[in-house]
C-alpha cells in the first residue's frame, strides 16, 4: 500500500532543515540579546577580571554575533551542543538523561486525556445541549482556565498531605533510588525491565499525579475538540442518508460520524502531545519532575545558553517529527487520498 | 505584583496554615538521610578548586578535610583540622604546617603533607574562579611547586613571595579551596593535562565524613559513608532532593517524605515554628542584603543624601513583617560572626532627620530614582517597604522586578540607579567583605576589581588604601581595629545601605536532629544527623 500516499508527506521532510534553522537562528539571538551576562552565570558574580576575560574568550563572545553563531553550527553539525554551565556535562548527554522523563510523563498524560477526553467529546456532541453536554463543558472549560500549577498544587494538598493516598513530589521514594538500572531512562520502563515489582509500583504511583494534572489539561483540549468536529460531522447530510438507512445510533456515530472527523483529531493529538512533550515546565517544577521542561527553566533562569538552545532544538525537533508523523497518518486516514 | 512564584509560596502558605495537618512518621527509610534543598545555585560542580557556590561549597565541606577550620563556637579563632600545628616565621613570609598523623582517605591510603601541597597548587594551576583566593598572595602556576611544598611526609611548607597579615592567609586556608585531596587517585583520573578536574566534578577523593556517590544537577546529591572517616556520619547515606518551591518542601518535610527542608521562607515558618511537630537548626550565615546607591548620579555624590537615605528606612518593621526568623537587622559590612564585625546599627526610621539631610544635601524636595530587585520574595516586599519609606522624605522610587542574574548584569555594568543586593564573602577572613564595599583603586572600565564599590563608582582613595594596610598588617589586634575603624567610615559616607543578615533555619521533621548550619555553607556539617 502506502509508500506512495506518503510521498507528499515525505515531501514535508524538506522543510525540516529550513524550520529548524530559523528555530536555532532565533533562539540563538534570543540568547544573545537577553539582558543576563552569560559569563557572570558560569564564573559566578565575584568572578576576578583574568577569569571574566578567559570565559569570554572560550566562549568565542568578543566576536561578532555572525561569527558566534557560524561556530554554534559548526560545532553542531559535528554533534556538538556544547557543555551546560549547570551540570557541566555535554548538553547532548543532558538531553538523554531529562528527556526520557518527559517522554514517560507525556504519554502517561496523553493516553489518559484520550481515553477519557474523545469520548466524552463524542458523548458530549450527540447529546448535545443535555445536562451531560453542559457538565462536560464545566470539566473541560475549568480544565483549560485553571492554571496547571494550581491544580497541581491543590492535587499535592488533596491526594498527598489530606488522604495520605498519593505519594509527593520527585520520580521515585528514596528507597528506591538508583535500584533500578538504567535503560530507558523511563522509570516505570525500566522496573518493568528489571521485573522489580516494587519499583514499578513506586515509580507508577509516584507518575500518577503530574500525569493527571498534566492529563486534565490536554483532555479538556481534546474533549472540546473532538464535540466540535464531532457535532460539524454529525449535522453532513451522510449522517441523514445513514439515519435513513436504518443505521444504529452506535455505529451511525462512532463508524460514519467519528470516522471522518479521525484525520482532523489526529492532527489534534499530535499538537497536544507534543505541547506535553516539549516539556510541562510548570508541572515539572511544582512536582520535581526532573524532566527537560524543568531542564529548560533552570537553564533559562541560569543563562546557561547552551542548554537552552539544545533543548529548545529538542522541542523543535519533537514538534517537526509529530507535524510529520500527524501527516502521514493524515494521508494514511483520509479515504480521499487512497 | 502577583507572579507564578508569589501565587505558589501563598497557596502553599494556605496549605501549610491549617495544623490540622497530620505528620505521620518518617517515611524516610531509617538508613538514609533526606534532605530537600534547592540546589540550582551550584556552579563548577564539585571540584573543591572550582566550587563556588553554596550547594556544593557545602557538599565539599562534607566530603574533603581542610588544615584549618574556624572555631564553631567564636569565628575569630582558627582550630587546626588536617594541621596538628603551624607555625609563621617572624617576617611573616613562611608557614610550617605539622600535618595530623593517621588520617585516611576514602581510597583507604593514608593523608600526607604532599597530598595538601598538591591540593593547593592544582587550585593554583587551574586557576578557576575560585583560584583568586589563593593567587591574591602573589602564587601563580610558574612559583606555585616552589612556594607550597611538602618538608617531609608530614610537614607542610608555605612560603609567600610578599608579606600578608598571617590571619588572611590561615582564613583563606579555611575556604573550599583549602580542601586536601588525594594526589595519587586524583591523578589517575585526569584527562588531558586537567589535573582531575572533569572527573572530580562528579567524585570525589577526600578523607572527610562522606564520599560522593551521584549527583544529578537540578536533580539530587546523593552521599555515602567515607568508611574510612575519623568522624563517621551517625546515617550512612544522604540524599539532598532538589525541591525548587519552598512550598514542596513544606509539604516534603511535614509528610515525613524529606527529613530536612532547608530553604522554608518566613511565610512558611511563622505558622510552623512552635510546633512540636519540627524542630529547628538555626544559625546565622554571613550573607548581607544591601541597597547599592550608584554614585554616578550627581544626588549619590553628596555624603547627606547617603545619610539621607539611611535615616529613611524602618529597618526593625522590615525585619519584623517580612523577614521574621530569616533576616535580621545588620548595618555594617561586616555581618555578625565575620571575624572583626562591630555591632553598630546606628540607623533607625527618623523622618525629620532624614528631610533635614535631603535638604542640606541640596534636595529639600526629594527627587525620582529607580530601585532594581530580583522579582521573588522577600526582595519584592522588601523593594516595596523601601519604596514606602523614601516616599516619606520625598524620593520617589521607580521598583523595577527582574530576574536575579539580570539585576546582577545590570549591577555589574554600573547601569543601576539604586539596586537591591545579596552578599556573601568569598572566605571567611574581614578582607573579603572589606575589600568588596571600600576598594575601588580605579574608577574606569579598564580595571581589575569590579566590586560593588566600583560597581557603584564609591571612589575612596583613602579607604582603598586602608583596605590594602590592613590585609598586610602583621599584628592580629591593629589589624581588626582597622576594620573596626573602616566599617564605622563606611557607615558615615558609603554608598552602601545594609539592611539585613541571613539567618539559615533547617526545619526537621519530629524526631529527626544534629544537622550543623555553618557561618558559610562550607562549614555546614551532616555527620552528626540522626533519627529517633
Amino acid at each position: 500500500m502506502s509508500a506512495s500516499r506518503l510521498r507528499p508527506a515525505l515531501g514535508g521532510l524538506a522543510s525540516v532543515p529550513v524550520t529548524l534553522f530559523g528555530l536555532i537562528l532565533v533562539t540563538f539571538l534570543i540568547g544573545r540579546a537577553m539582558p543576563i551576562d552569560p559569563v557572570i552565570a558560569i564564573v559566578g558574580d565575584h568572578a576576578p577580571a583574568d577569569v571574566i576575560a578567559r570565559v569570554r574568550k572560550e566562549l568565542a563572545l568578543d566576536e561578532p554575533l555572525w561569527v558566534q553563531f557560524g561556530i554554534f553550527l559548526r560545532n553542531m553539525a559535528h554533534g556538538d551542543l556544547g557543555h551546560s554551565v549547570m551540570t557541566t556535562r555535554p548538553v547532548l548527554v543532558d538531553i538523554g538523561r531529562f528527556f526520557p522523563a518527559t517522554l514517560e510523563l507525556a504519554t502517561a498524560a496523553i493516553i489518559m486525556a484520550v481515553v477519557i477526553g474523545i469520548p466524552l467529546g463524542v458523548t458530549a456532541a450527540s447529546r448535545q445541549g443535555s445536562r451531560f453536554d453542559h457538565v462536560v463543558r464545566v470539566i473541560s472549560l475549568t480544565g483549560q482556565s485553571v492554571p496547571v500549577f494550581v491544580l497541581g498544587l491543590l492535587a499535592l494538598l488533596v491526594f498527598y498531605v489530606k488522604l495520605g493516598i498519593a505519594p509527593g513530589t520527585g520520580q521515585l521514594d528514596v528507597a528506591y533510588e538508583g535500584v533500578v538500572p538504567r535503560v530507558t531512562g523511563m522509570l516505570v520502563i525500566d522496573a518493568l525491565l528489571a521485573d522489580d515489582w516494587d519499583s514499578f509500583w513506586d515509580a507508577l504511583s509516584h507518575l500518577a499525579m503530574p500525569a493527571s494534572v498534566l492529563a486534565y489539561f490536554s483532555m479538556a483540549y481534546i474533549t472540546r475538540m473532538t464535540r466540535a468536529f464531532m457535532i460539524e460531522s454529525l449535522s453532513g447530510e451522510y449522517i441523514i442518508t445513514a439515519r435513513a438507512k436504518g443505521l444504529s445510533a452506535t455505529r451511525i456515530l462512532w463508524r460514519h460520524a467519528f470516522g471522518n472527523i479521525s484525520v482532523r483529531l489526529v492532527t489534534v493529538l499530535a499538537l497536544a502531545y507534543a505541547s506535553l512533550l516539549e516539556g510541562a515546565v510548570i508541572t515539572e517544577t511544582v512536582f520535581s519532575w526532573p524532566g527537560l521542561g524543568l531542564y529548560l527553566n533552570v537553564s533559562l533562569l541560569n543563562a546557561d545558553m547552551n542548554a537552552v538552545l539544545g533543548a529548545t532544538l529538542m522541542v523543535g525537533l519533537v514538534y517537526v517529527v509529530l507535524n510529520l508523523l500527524a501527516d502521514m497518518a493524515y494521508h494514511l486516514l483520509d479515504p480521499r487520498v487512497r | 505584583m502577583l507572579t507564578r512564584r508569589t501565587l505558589l509560596a501563598t497557596s502553599a502558605a494556605g496549605l501549610a496554615a491549617p495544623s490540622a495537618i497530620g505528620t505521620a512518621d518518617a517515611a524516610t527509610p531509617k538508613n538514609v538521610v533526606v534532605q530537600a534543598k534547592a540546589i540550582d545555585d551550584i556552579i563548577g560542580a564539585f571540584d573543591p578548586a572550582e566550587s563556588y557556590e553554596g550547594s556544593n561549597n557545602e557538599g565539599c565541606g562534607n566530603m574533603y578535610r581542610k588544615l584549618i577550620v574556624p572555631d564553631p563556637a567564636n569565628a575569630d579563632q582558627l582550630l587546626g583540622d588536617l594541621a596538628e600545628k603551624w607555625d609563621v616565621s617572624k617576617d611573616g613570609l613562611t608557614f610550617t604546617f605539622q600535618i595530623r598523623r593517621g588520617v585516611v582517605f576514602d581510597s583507604g591510603k593514608p593523608l600526607t603533607a604532599e597530598d595538601a601541597a598538591f591540593s593547593l597548587q592544582r587550585v593554583v594551576k587551574l586557576n578557576k574562579t575560585p583560584g583568586f583566593i589563593l593567587t591574591q598572595f602573589g602564587w601563580n602556576a610558574d612559583n606555585v611547586e616552589k612556594m607550597i611544598s611538602a618538608k617531609g611526609e608530614y610537614v607542610l611548607e608555605l612560603k609567600l613571595p610578599e608579606v600578608q597579615a598571617s590571619t588572611f592567609v590561615l582564613y583563606c586556608l579555611s575556604a573550599t579551596v583549602g580542601c586536601v585531596v588525594e594526589k595519587a587517585t586524583v591523578l589517575a583520573n585526569q584527562t588531558n593535562g586537567d589535573l582531575g578536574n572533569a572527573w572530580l566534578k562528579s567524585h570525589s577523593a577526600g578523607a572527610g565524613s562522606y564520599r560522593m556517590v551521584d549527583w544529578a544537577a537540578s536533580d539530587k546529591i546523593i552521599l555515602e559513608t567515607n568508611p574510612h572517616a575519623a568522624v563517621k556520619p551517625h546515617i550512612g547515606r544522604t540524599v539532598i532532593r532538589h525541591t525548587a518551591e519552598p512550598a514542596a518542601q513544606l509539604l516534603l518535610v511535614q509528610k515525613g517524605d524529606a527529613d530536612i527542608a532547608r530553604d522554608l521562607n518566613a511565610d512558611q515558618l511563622k505558622p510552623i515554628m512552635s510546633s512540636p511537630d519540627f524542630s529547628f537548626a538555626k544559625a546565622d550565615q554571613l550573607m548581607s542584603m544591601y541597597l547599592g546607591l550608584n554614585m554616578g548620579l550627581p544626588q549619590f555624590q553628596k555624603t547627606e543624601v547617603l545619610q539621607a537615605i539611611k535615616w529613611a528606612i524602618d529597618y526593625d518593621a522590615i525585619a519584623k513583617n517580612i523577614t521574621p526568623n530569616v533576616w535580621s537587622v545588620w548595618q555594617t559590612f561586616l555581618p555578625k560572626g565575620s571575624p572583626g564585625s562591630i555591632p553598630d546599627n546606628p540607623f533607625k526610621k527618623d523622618v525629620a532627620k532624614a528631610k533635614a539631610l535631603l535638604a542640606k544635601g541640596g534636595y529639600p524636595d526629594g527627587f525620582s530614582v529607580t530601585l532594581d530587585h530580583a522579582a521573588k520574595s522577600p526582595y519584592a516586599e522588601i523593594a516595596q517597604a523601601v519604596q514606602v519609606d523614601l516616599a516619606a522624605i520625598g524620593v520617589k522610587l521607580q521598583l523595577l522586578a527582574g530576574e536575579q542574574k539580570q539585576v546582577t548584569t545590570k549591577m555589574r555594568a554600573r547601569q543601576h540607579q539604586i539596586t537591591l543586593m545579596t552578599w556573601f564573602p568569598d572566605y571567611l577572613d574581614p578582607n573579603s567583605n572589606t575589600q568588596a564595599f571600600n576598594s575601588n583603586p580605579d574608577d574606569t572600565d579598564a580595571t581589575k576589581l569590579k566590586l560593588p564599590a566600583w560597581r557603584c563608582h564609591y571612589y575612596d582613595k583613602e579607604l582603598t588604601a586602608e583596605v590594602e594596610k590592613a590585609s598586610k598588617e602583621l599584628d592580629a589586634k591593629t589589624r581588626m581595629e582597622r576594620y573596626a575603624q573602616m566599617q564605622r567610615d563606611s557607615l558615615e559616607r558609603s554608598p552602601f545601605v545594609f539592611l539585613l543578615q541571613n539567618a539559615e533555619i533547617a526545619t526537621m521533621h519530629k524526631g529527626v536532629s544534629g544537622i550543623y548550619i555553618g557561618l558559610l555553607p562550607d562549614y555546614t556539617r551532616y555527620a552528626q544527623i540522626a533519627k529517633a
